[in-house]
């Protein structure tokens, strides 16, 4: 690390080392956007906090996206990570009307919160000791085209889902198709009207909960 | 020459663990959903680190398919949700135990 | 050649179509159409004979395969059929008898209510039967003889609503797994030693002098082989099924427990005699079992009652013969023997059901009596069929048995003492029949009065007799007399009757007319049975003292049984009993044995079984009780435990890649 800032730092003028240096700058800022707003989230009460602070995480993240020259996934991913996906995240909070602090403090679990935390460590350290071993890259590169070369990172992603992944591709179509219709059936108005099949399960299920 | 891929598998791993422990802490339905966000952001950050380094179109491919997956999984289980909270208002995670054994 | 494979095609189709179509078709269609099926195949078996007849004899054994079965590594066991003199002569008369008893059928199992069941065994014995003969290796044939054994289960449990049916079928069934287990043996031997089954492979070699095999192989492989043989074809120590599957209606007696499946004994053996070769310790026992065997089953014929039973013992007798010329290296003499037998034995037995038939199930000799006047067709008959069997020249029994006697004689002068012995004893029975059922008083008319009179001899009744006459629709003839068949039951009597008075010309010893000789002479050449020969004086005087003493049993029998019914004297309890063996098998069962099973039924199932499985059951209820409080319902905590998983792998992964 401090190799590499001492390197920043003494970057010689030619493009070369202009390109590596911005380089590891974004790849700074980036990794600072994303521990920060991941930390927010995991420690902040108020979940509208937390959905803000969501949001400087996915920017993080679409930053070191560029940066590994995804560009078109860093677009992606603002739009419906930053731009869908935490709006409706608000959404559902305000209208919800559940943006009160949330006890953390309180669990009924002991030994919940520590075998967690100790759980997150341990994880962190094993991939950390397991990124130490140098010989366990491998696979076929370029199996389904190649990320360098000529032409636009949209045109090969592009090229990618419409060929080889199509079958994929028209899957997630239908996945899609399906999530709507379940949001449909799912946030259906139950209770009221008392004739519909899902409303009568949904009642069902939630007096057992009360019981 | 750019940042070595270490560095970003590293960072991915911290956040990746850093949801998973607040997936494990928190209560609060919402923030446990963006805690998963989170590691599916983590992994999703492999996925491209690994298309650098492979020189394979397909990590960011894959990455695609994270990103609608993620779309779906959040539209349904905000849903779920809703349907949730019209019953019982400031419920938690811990409030939904019947399967107790 | 092609016609090949119709020889086995159309009983199997016959056999399905039966099995899945049967309850539709009506009542004669299916014998009728079984009849067809059977009779096309022997047309085809025709066809094949004359193609190979057209050959020179040294390149009349061809191979079909079909498909190849099994391919496991090097062993590839296919479906295929050889056609070779000794399996098309077996075919041939498997499917020309055959044929003619399903013929018979139609009428004997008229307004039976599973007639069409009858009629898909019969065909798919015949297919079975005929897999058997036909197959190109043992593995295959082995699927038919296990086929065979299932049709004949089938058959003689065939009216199982009777326990003494059923119980007869079980013997049957398992007496023919000893055997089974001993062909078994026999496979794995012959595939440690060979790495094949394919006769080509296995005999072949062996027979045209190519190879040798060692002693002790040789006579381990035949002993089991032989063990297979005993329990098909009655002999000792594994007969005893034999008598009780007369249970099955007559038909199916006179089909596989006379002329064609009890014979796949003396089929296999022949066609092992190029092993057998190799062994002379193995023939010996074969000889010796044959001679045993023809004289005890003889013995315990002379004292039955049953009409079917005393047939059945005398086919116990008769293949005791056959296997006796194997023994004494004669497989010509006992083949000979084996289609004549097939011949009269068949028309014996289908005699036999004719007269049952026409007495309405009564089974009992001594109910019977002066029959002569009221069946025209089947008193002569029986009686060529009686003289063939009694060895009354110049009828078929006499040539075939004179050949084999032959042989005995060059074996051993003690095994041609067995066999002149029984050739009295089969004379003596077959007369005592002959006039009980054909001469004296009249008796089937008291009969049905006095039900019990024959408890006195001990010997179970046929409960046939019980069966009634549902089986025949015979109620509409009321009790009235003795009528003769109709044309379906007599027209295959009149063609056996025909075969058993001059089939012997088939192989006729003089004149050149051996047929069946020059036909399997090139499966027995001089490197599988040594030839030998009997000087034509030698054989001329035992031709003189076999026929003296045929005629010798034949006036005995027929002046003992002159008048009385009931000569006690004559018919000894031990032999009644069969000798007790039975008896002897039952008392060793049930005591030692059954005190055996009862402790393992009381101590170790009760107790130890029993516990150990509750135990398990227990120990699980209680380790659940314990383990439900790990469900706490809190998804978190489930979270948390897929995460100490995870953790764990990827502390096993990293230890492992660090090594």
């Amino acid at each position: 690390m401090l190799a590499s800032l001492q390197s920043v730092l003494l970057a010689d003028t030619s493009a070369q080392a202009l390109a590596h240096a911005s380089a590891w700058a974004v790849f700074l800022v980036g990794a600072a956007m994303i521990l920060t707003g991941a930390a927010g989230v995991i420690l902040l009460r108020n979940p509208v906090h937390c959905a803000l602070m969501l949001v400087v995480t996915l920017f993080g993240v679409a930053l070191e996206f560029i940066d590994q020259s995804a560009d078109f996934l860093a677009a992606v991913q603002i739009i419906v990570y930053a731009g869908a996906v935490v709006i409706l995240f608000l959404f559902v909070i305000m209208f919800l009307g559940v943006d009160r602090k949330e006890a953390i403090a309180a669990e009924p679990t002991k030994l919940q919160k520590p075998l967690a935390l100790l759980m997150g460590l341990v994880v962190l350290v094993e991939i950390l000791a397991l990124s130490r071993v140098d010989h366990w890259v491998g696979g076929t590169p370029a199996l389904s085209g190649a990320l360098n070369g000529p032409g636009d990172n949209v045109q090969k992603v592009g090229q990618a889902v419409y060929t080889g992944y199509l079958l994929p591709f028209e899957m997630t179509a239908a996945l899609l198709v399906i999530a709507v219709v379940a949001t449909v059936v799912l946030s259906k108005r139950a209770g009221g009207a008392g004739n519909d099949e899902a409303g009568a399960v949904v009642a069902e299920e939630s007096s057992e909960v009360t019981s | 020459m750019s940042v070595p891929s270490a560095w970003y598998l590293v960072l991915a791993a911290i956040l990746f663990g850093m949801g998973a422990t607040g997936l494990l802490v928190r209560r609060n339905v919402l923030v446990m959903f963006m805690c998963i966000e989170l590691m599916l952001n983590a992994v999703n950050l492999t996925f491209v680190t690994f298309a650098r380094l492979l020189n394979d179109i397909g990590g960011q491919v894959d990455v695609l398919f994270v990103l609608v997956v993620a779309a779906a999984e959040v539209v349904v289980g905000l849903a779920i949700i809703v349907a949730l909270f019209r019953r019982r208002a400031a419920a938690t995670a811990d409030d939904i135990h019947i399967l107790k054994g | 050649m092609n016609a090949a494979y119709l020889i086995v095609a159309l009983p199997f189709a016959g056999a399905l179509v039966l099995l899945f179509a049967g309850r539709r078709i009506l009542d004669p269609v299916s014998g009728w159409f079984a009849t067809a099926m059977a009779a096309g195949s022997f047309v085809c078996t025709v066809i094949v004979w004359s193609t190979l007849l057209g050959r020179p004899s040294t390149s009349r054994s061809v191979d079909k395969t079909i498909f190849t079965w099994m391919p496991v590594g090097s062993l590839h066991v296919s479906f295929g059929l050889q056609l070779d003199p000794l399996s098309i002569l077996w075919s041939l008369f498997v499917t020309g008898v055959g044929s003619l008893i399903t013929l018979y059928s139609i009428g004997y199992m008229r307004g039976d209510p599973s007639f069409s069941r009858f009629f898909f065994y019969l065909n798919a014995f015949i297919f079975s039967m005929l897999i058997l003969v036909l197959a190109d290796n043992f593995l295959f044939s082995f699927l038919g003889w296990e086929g065979v054994g299932f049709c004949s289960y089938g058959l003689v449990g065939f009216w199982f609503e009777r326990n003494s049916a059923a119980v007869a079928a079980k013997k049957a069934f398992v007496t023919n797994r000893v055997g089974d287990f001993g062909f078994m043996i026999a496979l794995f031997l012959m595939f440690q030693h060979f790495g094949s089954f394919n006769y080509s492979v296995v005999l072949a070699p062996l027979a045209s002098g190519h190879a040798t095999l060692a002693n002790s192989t040789a006579t381990f492989i035949s002993i089991m082989l032989v063990l297979g043989a005993v329990a098909k074809s009655a002999q000792i120590p594994l007969y005893m099924w034999l008598p009780d599957a007369m249970e099955g209606p007559t038909p199916v007696s006179a089909l596989i427990h006379a002329a064609t499946m009890v014979t796949a004994g003396v089929y296999l053996v022949a066609r092992a005699a190029p092993i057998l070769h190799f062994s002379p310790d193995a023939q010996w026992i074969v000889a010796s079992i044959g001679a045993g065997t023809c004289f005890l089953a003889a013995t315990i014929a002379c004292v039955q009652d049953d009409i079917k039973r005393v047939l059945a013992y005398s086919t116990v007798s008769q293949i005791g013969y056959m296997f006796l010329a194997e023994g004494s290296g004669d497989y010509q003499a006992g083949i000979y023997h084996t289609v004549m037998h097939a011949f009269f034995k068949a028309l014996l037995f289908l005699s036999a059901g004719s007269i049952i038939h026409a007495l309405h199930d009564e089974q009992n000799m001594k109910r019977m009596g002066n029959l002569r006047k009221y069946l025209p067709i089947t008193f002569p008959a029986f009686m060529v069929g009686f003289l063939a069997l009694a060895a009354i020249p110049p009828f078929d029994g006499f040539w075939s048995k004179d050949e084999v006697l032959a042989a005995a004689w060059h074996k051993s002068p003690v095994l041609w003492a067995f066999g002149i012995a029984t050739a009295f004893l089969t004379a003596y029975y077959m007369s005592r029949q002959v006039r009980l059922v054909f001469w004296g008083k009249s008796r089937w008319n008291s009969a049905a009065a006095a039900h019990g009179a024959a408890g006195d001899t001990g010997i179970p009744l046929s409960p046939a007799a019980a069966h009634g006459s549902a089986a025949h629709g015979s109620a509409a003839h009321g009790g009235g007399e003795p009528h003769e068949a109709p044309r379906t039951m007599t027209i295959p009597l009149v063609i056996l009757t025909v075969a058993s008075a001059f089939g012997w010309l088939l192989n006729a010893n003089f004149a050149g007319l051996d047929f069946i000789n020059k036909w399997l002479a090139p499966i027995f050449p001089a490197t599988v049975a040594t030839p030998f020969t009997v000087s034509t004086g030698t054989k001329w005087i035992l031709g003189v003292i076999a026929t003296l003493v045929a005629f010798g049993g034949l006036f005995a029998g027929m002046g003992l049984w002159r008048r009385a019914v009931d000569r006690p004297e004559l018919e000894p309890a031990f032999l009644a009993h069969a000798w007790y063996i039975d008896e002897g098998i039952s008392a060793t069962v049930s005591g030692p044995l059954a005190r055996m099973a009862t402790r393992f039924s009381f101590v170790v199932d009760a107790g130890w079984v029993d516990g150990l499985v509750n135990g398990v059951g227990r120990s699980a209820a209680g380790a659940g009780r314990q383990l439900r409080r790990l469900q706490t319902g809190y998804v978190r905590n489930y979270a948390l435990a897929i995460g100490v998983g995870t953790a764990a792998v990827l502390l096993y992964v990293s230890m492992r890649a660090g090594s």
